[in-house]
């Protein structure tokens, strides 16, 4: 007989719907308002819940459950707007050794959790927030790295005698150096060769022109450059909104030269980017040893020229006069030094300021160097109901290592206590500052009151309009109708499954797709249902009408949706946020729609009309 | 429930010329009102700062110009944006001014005003994103006629792929003389569009290639005639449904996806009447005949 499925089909069929539901389901469950608590430090588990509660009781604050580990604390509320008081109640009363966050947990059950069953993600249109296309400036990387580089050969050809009648850097192209005579050029050349091998050198020479020395970086340093900064400039950003107490926040590559960053969440877009684009910096600064800083902070009487900090809880003073500047250093990498194999960090400088650098550094070896970690951070405080902009400047002396040898362009900290350190201060000095500056070329804030408003109107019309189809179908198509109004929801369900296991992120025009899709997912389904009533307009058996109703219709329908589906992925490709949340859900509705709507529709059928002889079928003629 | 006569036959052919004509007709009313009103382009084609805000009571928009215009933003547009309490300030893009803080000083000078939303796009994204909306557009009419003209012939290529440039062309006309804000789910709608559009065509043509096979004896242009009346009541029937659906979105959707879903409606129903005339008469004009069906149809009936 030709309408019946053998059983592995249907057995597969019913399991598909199984593992369907099971990934869907964590749909339904609403998210609660989380705050959470973390710190760099070790956390006292016991000892921060009881802390945070009696905070939460004293300001009358109900909240659901506190839980925590040694890694972070977790508060549930009802509401956000609780969450957001319980917030500004938890910063104030822990202090900033900790940081509070904001996030949205699931409530899944614990067991479809732990089989990766999670809701789908949130856009910022459907949950509030804030979301920047950053601008990377990569050019000011490579002009300095070009104006370094430009000082150095300078030194070099003074320092081996060789005459130059100018030198420039020119964007794009290199440093370009001028000679008088084709020999000075050809000395300056092989001097300059041998000490920066790393980089392209081309003479020219034409006619009645000067001769000319170009030195340029290959395209493969450039590409490593530019990409190194957006890499740097990345982990700088994920530690700063860090900072800014998100959770779930979104930073990542977007085209060559941008960043997006994503903050669910956040209101506030001025200070969002005042942290995001902040300054941090290090400064070098040499330790006064004349002086004892004991008797400094017992007497609190400073001695002139210096400034007194604390590092590791020891009294520390250190000279005013900054050495080096944090932005003379091009790159920062941990590693061990090659003759006593303690742990070290390789510093490499550029942009200026290293001559001075070198001459300080040899006229004090044996001395100690501090390096001081500069930071200038700007928050939002609230003072007797007024809110204000505070700008802090926080410095802290992180090391302050023995200076061995006259430090040049590239030289090492050693002295450090161990290897973990040795990479904290390399991070530090490589994240501390941003390399580039960055600006914003797009900025979206979607408040949170339209944010549950999208997500309603997406539910309300999705609901209208399937409800519209589902009737119309049972009117017009009968038994069939409802058959094809099962597989409709089927489809909804598999495309929630599908969407929540790729962890794809729904956006309003994302709704809009699903919504879409359902009128489109109907399609297959007409077409079938016409051509079965055709066939039995046509003199064919019904089950014979069946059969040949889903064989012919389904080239049509995969001729259809392959159209549709090269839009959806052209779409895709092009668009950015949202547009592609439209084109994932489409793409995706349309394959879970050809699934439901012609495998799923023509096993029901099978099963009522399937393996016996028909008179009628009831199918609206 | 039968809406349509099973045995309909109407002459659809018989009235190409008349349809040609209305097409062309409406296609330069579309091409006039780009011309003279050219399409307002949205933000995020153009750059620029829009703030959704909200009151309490109904806004006073001469006021809010009044205010914005007294605080330096002359050239601000003030509109109502869904309900009478909802305004959408748009600011055309400023070399100086960084975004948030300008949206600070907008709201500033609006007491009683509530962010709702807030969107900026700089200069330089707004118009590499108008390159890849053409570029997307241009892809995938491209790509589309390519898998028609594989799967069926090329003719019928050539004229789903000119039902598919009426077809945009027409909702941008509309657009245009309406002056709805051309964004960028705007032009997602508009792509979708051409995907549906084609389906419509294609299930013609489908039945375009079996039935050359079957009717030996009848001309292109009853083939063609034929395969419509048989494909009308599913063609009808997917319109109404899929509009059933668009409509939702259009009503209860919101302000947001007014634009995309606008493009949706117009292009189902403009899609529908082109994939039968523009599409299918065109294809008979340019001479399809049996044969360009024959070898492709053996191989179908060949496979297993």
């Amino acid at each position: 007989m030709h309408n019946k499925f053998p059983l592995w089909k249907n057995m597969a069929l019913i399991l598909l719907i199984v593992v369907g539901l099971v990934y869907a389901i964590p749909n339904i469950y609403t998210e609660d308002p989380v705050v959470q608590v973390s710190s760099q430090k070790a956390l006292l588990p016991k000892a921060l819940k009881e802390k945070v509660e009696s905070l939460l009781q004293a300001a009358h604050l109900p909240y659901k459950k506190v839980s925590a580990d040694t890694e972070h604390l977790e508060v549930r509320f009802s509401t956000t707007d609780v969450q957001l008081l319980a917030q500004d109640v938890m910063k104030a009363g822990l202090g900033s050794d900790y940081t509070v966050a904001l996030n949205l947990v699931p409530s899944t059950p614990k067991w479809l959790a732990a089989i990766g069953a999670e809701p789908m993600k949130q856009g910022l249109d459907l949950r509030g927030g804030v979301h920047f296309l950053l601008e990377v400036d990569v050019d000011s990387v490579l002009t300095r790295r070009y104006e370094g580089l430009m000082k150095n050969m300078g030194r070099g050809l003074r320092d081996a005698g060789i005459r130059y009648a100018g030198i420039r850097y020119v964007p794009e192209r290199g440093v370009e150096i001028r000679f008088r005579t084709p020999e000075l050029q050809q000395k300056a050349f092989t001097v300059l060769k041998t000490e920066f091998s790393e980089f392209l050198f081309k003479t020219t020479q034409d006619e009645g022109k000067t001769p000319e020395l170009w030195v340029s970086l290959s395209e493969l340093d450039l590409s490593k450059i530019r990409q190194n900064t957006i890499d740097q400039t990345m982990s700088i950003l994920r530690n700063r909104v860090n900072e800014l107490g998100v959770g779930e926040a979104v930073v990542q590559q977007q085209g060559a030269t941008r960043i997006a960053v994503d903050l669910p969440g956040i209101q506030d877009a001025a200070r969002a980017k005042q942290i995001l684009g902040g300054t941090a910096t290090l400064e070098f600064h040499l330790v006064d040893s004349e002086h004892d800083p004991i008797v400094a902070k017992q007497t609190g009487a400073v001695p002139v020229g210096t400034k007194f900090y604390v590092m590791d809880g020891q009294p520390i003073l250190l000279m005013r006069q900054v050495v080096l500047s944090g932005d003379s250093i091009t790159s920062a990498m941990s590693t061990f030094d090659q003759q006593s194999a303690s742990p070290a960090v390789s510093i490499q400088l550029g942009g200026g300021g290293e001559s001075f650098f070198t001459k300080i550094t040899r006229e004090n070896i044996g001395k100690r160097m501090a390096i001081v970690f500069v930071e200038s951070k700007t928050t939002l405080q609230t003072v007797d109901g007024e809110t204000k902009r505070i700008t802090h400047h926080t410095e802290r002396v992180i090391s302050a290592p023995v200076i061995q040898s006259a430090l040049g362009n590239s030289f090492q900290i050693t002295g450090l206590h161990d290897a973990k350190e040795g990479a904290d201060l390399a991070l530090l000095l490589r994240a501390g500052a941003l390399p580039a500056a960055i600006y914003s070329v797009e900025e979206r804030t979607v408040g949170p009151t339209l944010g549950q408003e999208n997500i309603h109107r997406g539910i309300v019309s999705l609901e209208i309009g399937m409800l519209l189809i589902l009737i119309a179908m049972v009117v017009y198509y009968r038994v069939f109708g409802l058959v094809a109004n099962v597989a409709l929801v089927l489809n909804l369900i598999l495309l929630s499954a599908l969407l929540s296991m790729l962890g794809a992120t729904l956006t309003l025009p994302g709704i809009a797709g699903i919504v879409l899709t359902v009128g489109m997912a109907v399609d297959a389904n007409v077409l079938i249902y016409e051509r079965i009533r055709e066939e039995l307009r046509a003199g064919l058996s019904p089950d014979r009408a069946i059969y040949a109703g889903y064989e012919r219709a389904f080239s049509t329908i995969l001729d259809a949706n392959i159209t549709t589906l090269i839009v959806a992925i052209v779409l895709f490709s092009v668009g950015t946020g949202p547009v592609r949340g439209f084109a994932v859900t489409l793409s995706l509705g349309l394959l879970t729609s050809m699934l439901t709507g012609v495998t799923y529709t023509r096993a029901m059928i099978n099963v009522m009309y399937g393996g016996r002889h028909l008179k009628k079928l009831s199918i609206g003629i | 429930m039968e809406l349509f006569n099973p045995n309909s036959n109407v002459d659809f052919m018989g009235a190409r010329r008349w349809t040609a004509m209305l097409s062309g007709l409406i296609f330069l009313i579309s091409i006039a009102g780009l011309c003279i009103n050219g399409l307002k382009w949205g933000l995020d084609f153009t750059g620029g700062t829009q703030i959704e805000i909200t009151y309490k009571a109904a806004a006073d928009l001469p006021l809010i110009r009044q205010s914005l215009s007294d605080a330096g933003f002359k050239e601000a547009q003030v509109v109502r944006y869904g309900t009478s309490k909802d305004v959408l300030i748009s600011i055309a893009p400023r070399a100086k001014e960084d975004a948030s803080m300008l949206v600070d000083r907008v709201m500033h000078v609006l007491p009683g005003a509530e962010k709702q939303r807030v969107d900026f796009v700089g200069p330089q994204v707004g118009a590499e994103l108008a390159t890849k909306g053409a570029l997307a557009i241009f892809i995938s009419l491209l790509a589309t006629m390519i898998y028609i003209a594989l799967r069926f012939e090329y003719r019928l290529a050539f004229s789903s792929a000119v039902a598919l440039i009426h077809d945009p062309v027409l909702i941008l006309g509309v657009f245009a003389w309406l002056k709805i804000d051309f964004d960028l789910k705007a032009l997602a709608g508009l792509l979708a569009v051409i995907g549906y559009s084609l389906n419509d065509t294609i299930v013609v043509f489908d039945r375009v290639r079996e039935n050359f096979v079957k009717l030996r004896r009848k001309s292109p242009i009853e083939i063609m005639n034929i395969s419509i009346n048989q494909t009308l009541s599913r063609t009808i029937m997917t319109s109404v449904l899929t509009l059933f659906v668009v409509v939702a979105l259009f009503i209860y959707g919101g302000e947001t996806i007014h634009a995309f879903s606008m493009a949706l409606m117009i292009g189902i129903i403009v899609g529908t009447y082109s994939s039968i005339y523009v599409a299918g008469a065109l294809a008979v004009s340019m001479g399809l005949n049996r044969k360009d069906f024959l070898p492709s149809v053996n191989k179908l009936t060949d496979a297993p």
